[in-house]
């Protein structure tokens, strides 16, 4: 190590942190490390990574267009003329559909996050820091949002609101914030009567400074790494919506859509389907393993 | 400064009405320091709770400083008084420096002018340097943890300090740190305190008078004179003098006073 990174490495660490800035990047710097000693979340990190850049950079990168049918050329094997993944059953290079998908499935999944996270956390919070009968109130409406079956219920909003990928995101970010309430709920309930909230009370602060400022720190940690496991939910979700026909719509090159395509080639043509499949299988591994890592890192029980 | 007129603080557990405090009536003055003891459960730490307004169970009268208190303490009385807590392992919040600890008193009085040198004052006032500053709680120990619960309670200049036993979860050595530290505080600022402890040796170094809390009830009032001389009247009170000093003897002989801080 070099004495330059060295000298970083002790000013990240230093026990005695001279500036705020420094304090922030220090604990920054010692959860990336602990992250590092997880070999699993780091190839999570990594599929990630890779699909952050693919839906950057992934248009370009794409042989054929994704759009452009040809129907002399439809349902060749993967390998044949140049299309490393074969066609589907328009001609369309199943490779270059997948790179243009990527950029979709990151948008649903992210929207869907964006929405969720936030509500959730706030719906939770006031719950369980009110109590009472705003907590009752708040409570049974999740158990409204609970009681259906996701699918079912994205179903409905998406044939009520008219098929398409941003009334997917819409109906996927109304069924799955629920969880998200609980989770920030209950542990809102396990904080809300410590001493230091006490003691914030004691300086005058107002109920919602105390929720946006002490409480929601703590309880950020458990929503993110939910967020991150349910990411593959969401994306199976997005598939599932288009599989069904009610996310996005053709020519769109969603993966999910894809993958429903070639159900009527499953068994004469096996990669059509299996090629989406495998994509979408392999996102949502990423994510999955990512969550495991983040829970372990962000869990303020953890590091005490 | 603080009188109590017949508090009475009521928990419901279940379907019964459990009186934690019954008719309690205590008078401190301007400046004076004053105790609470009694045995875990006699309601002691539930008077100061009610007293800072934590918990609004209670009936009764409640007067600080002139002004009678209702169950919702207005912006003003938080800045006259303020409360250290037991545990300072649960009294900081474990993913905020040391530094917004501080500030966050200063922020919600709108005192942000010279929010810098105040921060850094409050924490030389305790006996920490500025090293400490951004620090997070888990990388300091259980003394230096309090004296920056006592950097935050007294960062607003509050006329009177709570204390509820401040030194119970600290080790014996550190004890006497923050005792001293908190009476050279009080004799700087004219705090007026209410010291909460169940250890006698702590109030007598601590506090002029004192008051015995049994089963949610005031038994005895008396000065540390007297508690010095012995001359108590209740059987109760002997009782937990002698616990004190058992708990001294037995702790290698020594004369109260050695083991711990007695005077």
């Amino acid at each position: 190590m070099s004495p330059q990174r060295a000298g970083l490495r002790a000013w990240l660490l230093s026990e005695a942190p001279a500036s705020r800035g420094q304090a922030r990047l220090g604990d920054l710097y010692r959860s990336g490390l602990r992250f590092r000693r997880n070999p699993l979340a780091l190839a999570g990190l990594i599929i990630i990574l890779l699909l952050l850049l693919i839906a950057a950079i992934g248009p370009l990168l794409a042989p054929f267009s994704p759009t452009d049918q040809a129907l002399d050329l439809r349902l060749l094997p993967p390998g044949a003329e140049g299309h490393w993944l074969g066609t589907d059953g328009l001609g369309r290079d199943i490779l270059s559909r997948l790179l243009h998908g990527g950029r979709i499935t990151l948008a649903v999944v992210v929207l869907v996050a964006i929405i969720v996270a936030p509500v959730g956390l706030l719906i939770g919070t006031v719950a369980g820091y009110a109590g009472g009968l705003i907590d009752s109130v708040l409570m049974r409406l999740t158990d409204i949002f609970l009681a259906f079956p996701r699918l079912i219920l994205a179903l409905a909003l998406v044939a009520a609101l008219g098929p398409g990928i941003e009334n997917a995101v819409i109906a996927i970010a109304l069924t799955t914030w629920p969880p998200y309430a609980r989770i920030a709920r209950a542990e809102t309930l396990t904080i809300r009567n410590s001493d230091f909230i006490a003691a914030a009370r004691l300086q005058g602060a107002s109920p919602a400074r105390i929720i946006l400022r002490q409480v929601m720190p703590l309880c950020t940690s458990s929503v993110i790494v939910r967020v991150t496991l349910d990411m593959a939910g969401i994306i199976l979700t997005a598939a599932g919506l288009g599989f069904l026909g009610l996310g996005a719509q053709p020519p769109t090159p969603e993966w999910g859509a894809m993958v429903a395509d070639g159900r009527k080639y499953l068994l004469d043509h096996w990669w059509v389907a299996t090629m989406p499949g495998l994509a979408i299988f392999v996102v949502a591994l990423g994510f999955n393993l990512l969550g495991d890592g983040l829970r372990d890192v962000l869990d303020p029980r953890g590091d005490r | 400064m603080i009188v109590l007129r017949d508090l009475t603080v009521t928990f419901r557990a279940g379907a019964r009405d459990v009186h934690a405090v019954r008719g309690v009536s205590l008078d401190v003055a301007e400046g004076e320091s004053f105790g609470l003891v009694g045995e875990s459960g006699s309601g002691k730490s539930t008077v100061l709770r009610a007293l800072s307004g934590l918990n609004p169970h209670w009936s009764g009268r409640i007067t600080v400083a002139g002004q009678d208190q209702g169950r919702r303490r207005p912006k003003a009385f938080h800045k006259r008084v303020q409360m250290v807590f037991q545990d300072p392992y649960a009294s900081l919040h474990p993913r905020q420096t040391v530094d917004t600890a501080l500030s966050e008193p200063l922020r919600i009085h709108r005192l942000t002018d010279a929010l810098n040198a105040r921060v850094e004052r409050a924490l030389t006032d305790v006996g920490l340097d500025r090293s400490f500053r951004f620090r997070y709680p888990h990388q300091l120990s259980g003394g230096q943890r309090q004296r920056v619960a006592i950097a935050r309670a007294l960062i607003l200049e509050p006329s009177i300090l709570l204390l509820d036993e401040p030194t119970s979860a600290l080790d014996v050595s550190v004890q006497a740190e923050i005792l001293n530290l908190l009476r050279r505080l009080r004799a700087a600022r004219a705090l007026t305190l209410i010291l909460v402890s169940h250890n006698l040796a702590v109030v007598g170094h601590m506090c002029e008078r004192m008051a015995v809390m049994k089963d949610g009830a005031v038994i005895e009032e008396l000065t540390v004179a007297q508690l010095r001389a012995g001359t108590v009247r209740q059987a109760y009170t002997r009782d937990l003098l002698r616990a004190g000093r058992g708990y001294t003897a037995g702790a290698g002989a020594k004369p109260p006073g050695c083991g711990t801080p007695w005077t």
